[in-house]
């Protein structure tokens, strides 16, 4: 993966397919390092499963045999001396969902950027319009913020992936962005 | 500033434009966007149908989904296209192909041979 928001988009489908219907995509730029925190609220995992989701061999697919998402996600995490925390409530107990936190090194040769943010925000929305994110990308420069909740009294009975709606939602994210002074993403 | 206000219009005209829309069964275009698909390059690739098929005026009659892996990892990105009983599956895709299937395929129902599997090298 070329950039961090790819994972991120990778990670957060994997809570999608978990049946959640809401996920926090949380990005915090606390120099030196980013802090990556996915957060769903699915069905969960059993404690044996989140340490398998590391082995790129271990998969619950039955088309083929790999399972490269988690362990990508980790690897850009070490390279950089950082780390993926994976903790797990399985459904029913209350506060079922997996949690993703990566913790990666701004200084390191092996940090990669962010990169499209905005796109990985908009595919999620146009792939999983029923399910309530939650962006925020806060930064030494300002924070960048969606709740999808909010937008979702506002549209009513209009689905959120129509391309109206959609072409809105990323000019909102985009003028953020060019409001915040993304000093994090610099190094 | 762009504020929620402004998206309660868009709302309305968009509440028009779903009201005067014919449902009839119409294409899908299937973006796999699993692992595999977006190391690959899917992201902009999905981009790219949603944005044209959008501006062609085509959006009553063709649908963009998303979709897992289908077990072709080595040909990613993936499109799949399917017209009532036909399927075409168009195979190391990019955002400037896409808008070539959707210029040639979607609009005009010209299959683009080249960019298909049988067409296709690993």
């Amino acid at each position: 993966m070329q950039e961090l928001s790819l994972n991120i988009l990778d990670i957060t489908m994997n809570g999608v397919a978990a049946g959640a219907d809401t996920i926090f995509i949380t990005v915090k730029e606390e120099f030196p390092a980013r802090r990556i925190i996915i957060k769903d609220n699915g069905c969960g995992l059993p404690e044996e499963t989140i340490e398998q989701l590391r082995d790129p061999f271990f998969t619950t697919r039955t088309t083929r045999k790999v399972g490269m998402g988690v362990p990508l996600f980790e690897m850009q995490a070490e390279m950089t001396g950082g780390n993926l925390q994976i903790t797990s409530v399985e459904a029913p107990a209350e506060g079922h969902g997996t949690t993703f936190e990566a913790l990666l090194y701004m200084q390191s040769i092996n940090f990669v950027p962010l990169g499209d943010m905005v796109s990985t925000m908009i595919t999620l929305l146009q792939g999983s319009p029923n399910v309530d994110f939650i962006f925020t990308h806060k930064t030494q420069g300002g924070t960048v913020h969606l709740d999808m909740r909010e937008v979702r009294e506002t549209l009513g009975d209009v689905p959120v992936n129509e391309p109206d709606i959609l072409m809105w939602l990323r000019s909102y994210l985009e003028e953020q962005y060019s409001e915040t002074t993304l000093e994090g993403e610099r190094l | 500033m762009k504020s929620l206000e402004e998206l309660a219009r868009i709302r309305e005209q968009t509440k028009a434009k779903i009201a005067l829309r014919e449902q009839e069964g119409g294409t899908r275009v299937m973006v796999g966007m699993a692992t595999c698909g977006i190391a690959a390059g899917a992201r902009p690739v999905l981009s790219a149908f949603v944005e044209e098929v959008n501006d062609s005026g085509i959006g009553d009659k063709v649908s963009v989904e998303q979709t897992g892996c289908i077990g072709i990892c080595q040909y990613e990105p993936v499109v799949e296209v399917f017209d009532g009983e036909e399927k075409t599956t168009y195979v190391k895709m990019t955002a400037d192909k896409a808008k070539r299937v959707v210029a040639e395929h979607l609009v005009k129902g010209n299959v683009v041979t080249e960019y298909t599997i049988g067409a296709t090298k690993v």
